[in-house]
């Protein structure tokens, strides 16, 4: 037994590094310092880069241009990255997508859309969610009726992240309305985003920032070709997607970079007279993040180096502790960068601001931007399974209850 | 990155799974309790023939070999079996200042003693208006020819009643608080200028208050450096703390199962009361702060035999406030679910929750540690 990283685990880590260090945009980088998400140009820019060297198609076997990384070496890679900080891989295209390909798709579906997908000249979105259909996601109703070579699509998704960006969706409807099961009546669709009778409208979400949308489908006609797996196996598809790849979920990277910010913006402001970095509640405040970001780091380390034990296609349950841990590190990070701001966290980076250019600037940029992850963020325990769901899990996979 | 068990770790730490089982029911454990030292004589032994009192200890010196990943392993089952022995007291802290600070005379003349359970050592360190202050030793030693004369008073020693040397820690030099000036003694603990006073701590294991009134040792006594006590001192602690967080972590397991198990049977208005969702939900929070919990523990166990001395301190620290965090936690739901009997003598959640208590305790407490890495805050 030992915690430390093999000396070639190490090496593979410094490589990483290193090439974050060398390729990484320096205006990508800086955005993201601030505190910024990634652009869509940023996250494309970024995956090209990677792409090249071959290290974009992170989760997908090497026959499929997959790197072949071990488990651990995936969670290091993802570390790296979160860090640096660079945007993060389209988890739509590399972790979801590609897989399911790879593992349920046709030769023809792999060939056309896999190379595709790595490189990001395909932006996907995930059609999954609809309004009375959240947690229970069984309960979807967006219909797809045969006709031809083709199906009908009609209804509504709500929640498609980056939905406005993308290029294809892959989306979960009902094909059939009597199923014994509700299970039992669903398949999985590529559909171009470009077909008509699809609309796109804005969810601008409690940051400000429009990230999510509601997708309607108006007499969407798919061919029958763009279906993954059987007509009515959808759900198959769909879990497997969903228990597939959880090595990057706590995505620990991204609360220890701002930890690491949030310090050093703790020293350029002051708390009863002296720099808040010296004051002994924040200092502890810190220090109790820490342990908790270590702790985390070590059991995903025991979880991930299970997955490359034991690769019988199943997840992990206690990867829900990564999730339910990971977010609450997330939200608990993000809480307090923003209260590091004090009460420049309040004023909103706008571009109403930035325009009157007589005007000194409303607080530090870094402090805007803290508040707005804080309130993204919020959405940490929502997304991918609620933190509930994912102790709903643990009850009936680890406590059987 | 490895967590695999070698075959000799496997079977050792089935050997000592068994051992509990079959040996550490509750209700032997409270025959135990009656015999006269407060604890087990025959299990002792047993200890000894299965060379669990020397597992830390080179071969030369009538040990096993051991590391650090072996006493977790067996720190692990003990915590499930919530044992009483003074094995964490002889093997782990009087035994680790004499593997590390011993002179070789030393270790081949005590070490193999206390891996046959014949001699069993204490940890006298700790004093009463100290807290958890470790260079607060008022305790004096002064030199009288080639011996020396010891004078003050140790508190809380665990299991200091029944040891046969304590290792104490007494100034040489400086002034209260100073971090120079500390030496470590070995002492014959029924010397007639030792006092002792036994007495049962909350987790029912034994303590003891101990008074030196002009203790004589020889120049041979010292263990270590003289004046310079202190990293040694800090060694034995961060063994304990290791220690004691495999034993949390075995705590924590036995209760998380009793809870579990305990809702899967216990009924009220008409169904089970693991059929709550508020209750499965409970657990799950258990679960992840049991495995949390493990991982600082198994942190602890990595970083024990850590040269740099900084950052063997740093993680042994965060380990301490993980693993007492935890321990909290769920030995505090474990009564919580149980309902009032879990309040109760008869079960033994409370007396692990007892024992969790006490863990915290030991070597200085969650806030302490976290004050401590608060300082450190880079």
């Amino acid at each position: 037994m030992d915690l430390r990283f093999t000396p070639d685990e190490a090496a593979f880590r410094d490589e990483v590094r290193a090439f974050i260090r060398d390729n990484l945009p320096a205006d990508i980088r800086e955005r993201m310092r601030l505190g910024y998400g990634p652009r869509k140009e940023d996250t494309v820019r970024w995956q090209r880069i990677l792409n090249k060297r071959g290290w974009a198609a992170i989760s997908w076997p090497e026959e499929h241009g997959g790197p072949g990384w071990t488990a651990i070496q995936k969670m290091i890679f993802l570390e790296e990255n979160q860090v640096a900080p660079a945007p993060e891989l389209s988890s739509f295209n590399i972790t979801m997508l590609g897989p399911v390909l790879i593992q349920f798709g046709t030769d023809e579906q792999k060939k056309r859309f896999l190379p595709r997908a790595a490189n990001l000249d395909d932006w996907w979105c995930q059609g999954f969610s609809e309004p009375g259909a959240g947690s229970d996601l069984a309960s979807l109703k967006t219909a797809a009726k045969r006709d031809g070579d083709h199906y009908v699509v009609n209804g509504q998704k709500i929640w498609t992240s980056t939905a406005h960006h993308a290029d294809w969706c892959f989306l979960l409807v009902r094909t059939n309305p009597n199923a014994a099961k509700r299970q039992e009546g669903i398949s999985f669709l590529l559909v171009d985003m470009k077909t008509p009778g699809i609309t796109v409208r804005p969810i601008i979400s409690i940051d400000g920032s429009h990230h999510l949308n509601e997708v309607f489908f108006d007499d969407v006609r798919v061919p029958v070709e763009n279906r993954v797996y059987e007509e009515n196996k959808g759900w198959d598809v769909a879990k497997f997607l969903l228990g597939n790849e959880r090595t990057g979920i706590a995505r620990l990277g991204k609360s220890k970079e701002r930890v690491r910010s949030a310090k050093e913006m703790a020293r350029s402001v002051r708390e009863g007279g002296k720099p808040l970095i010296e004051d002994a509640a924040f200092r502890q405040r810190i220090a109790q993040l820490e342990v908790d970001m270590k702790a985390l780091e070590i059991t995903q380390y025991r979880v991930v180096s299970a997955y490359d034990k034991q690769r019988d296609g199943r997840p992990d349950p206690l990867s829900s502790v990564l999730k339910v841990k990971g977010t609450e590190l997330l939200q608990s990070t993000t809480e307090l960068a923003m209260d590091v701001g004090g009460p420049m966290s309040m004023p909103i980076w706008a571009e109403e601001l930035a325009a009157l250019s007589n005007e000194p600037d409303v607080g530090p940029e870094w402090a805007t931007q803290a508040t707005g992850s804080y309130l993204f963020l919020r959405a940490a325990s929502i997304y991918g399974g609620t933190n509930e769901i994912q102790k709903n899990i643990l009850t009936k996979a680890v406590l059987r209850l | 990155m490895d967590f695999t068990l070698t075959e000799e770790q496997r079977l050792l730490k089935d050997s000592v799974d068994r051992l509990m089982t079959e040996r550490y029911a509750f209700d032997q454990r409270k025959n135990y309790l009656k015999e006269p030292g407060g604890w087990s004589a025959a299990l002792w032994s047993q200890y000894a023939e299965l060379g669990l009192l020397g597992l830390p200890f080179a071969e030369q010196y009538g040990g096993f070999g051991g590391g650090a990943v072996e006493i977790m392993l067996v720190m692990e089952a003990f915590g499930r079996g919530l044992i009483l022995e003074p094995f964490v007291a002889s093997v782990v802290l009087g035994g680790t200042a004499v593997r590390l600070g011993g002179s070789e005379q030393q270790k081949s003349r005590i070490l193999p003693t206390v891996a046959d359970g014949s001699t069993k050592l204490a940890f006298a360190h700790g004093e009463r208006q100290a807290r958890y202050d470790v260079t607060d030793v008022m305790t004096t030693a002064r030199k009288d020819g080639s011996g020396w004369v010891l004078d003050g008073a140790k508190s809380v020693v665990t299991h200091g009643d029944c040891a046969d040397a304590l290792v104490v820690s007494a100034r040489t030099s400086g002034e209260r608080d100073d971090p120079n000036g500390i030496t470590l003694f070995l002492v014959d603990a029924g010397a007639s200028s030792v006092a002792r006073r036994g007495y049962a701590v909350r987790d029912e294991q034994r303590a003891a208050e101990v008074s030196l009134s002009g203790v004589r040792v020889d120049g041979d006594a010292v263990l270590g450096e003289i004046g310079n006590g202190l990293p040694l001192i800090e060694r034995v602690m961060e063994a304990g703390i290791a220690a004691t967080a495999a034993e949390c972590v075995g705590c924590m397991g036995a209760l998380y199962d009793m809870t579990l198990e305990y809702s899967r049977t216990r009924e009220q208005f008409g169904r089970t009361i693991g059929s709550n969702q508020v209750v499965q939900h409970r657990l799950a929070d258990m679960l992840m702060s049991l495995e949390q919990g493990r991982s600082m523990a198994m942190l602890a166990a990595m970083m024990v035999d850590e040269p740099d001395a900084a950052e063997r301190a740093h993680n042994i620290a965060m380990a301490k406030v993980g693993v007492g965090q935890a321990g909290r936690f769920v030995s505090q739901n474990a009564v919580q679910l149980h309902g009032g009997i879990g309040m109760t003598e008869e079960l033994a959640v409370g007396h692990y929750f007892r024992r969790c208590m006490v863990i915290e305790r030991l070597f200085g407490d969650t806030a302490h540690y976290l004050a401590k890495l608060a300082v450190a805050v880079e």
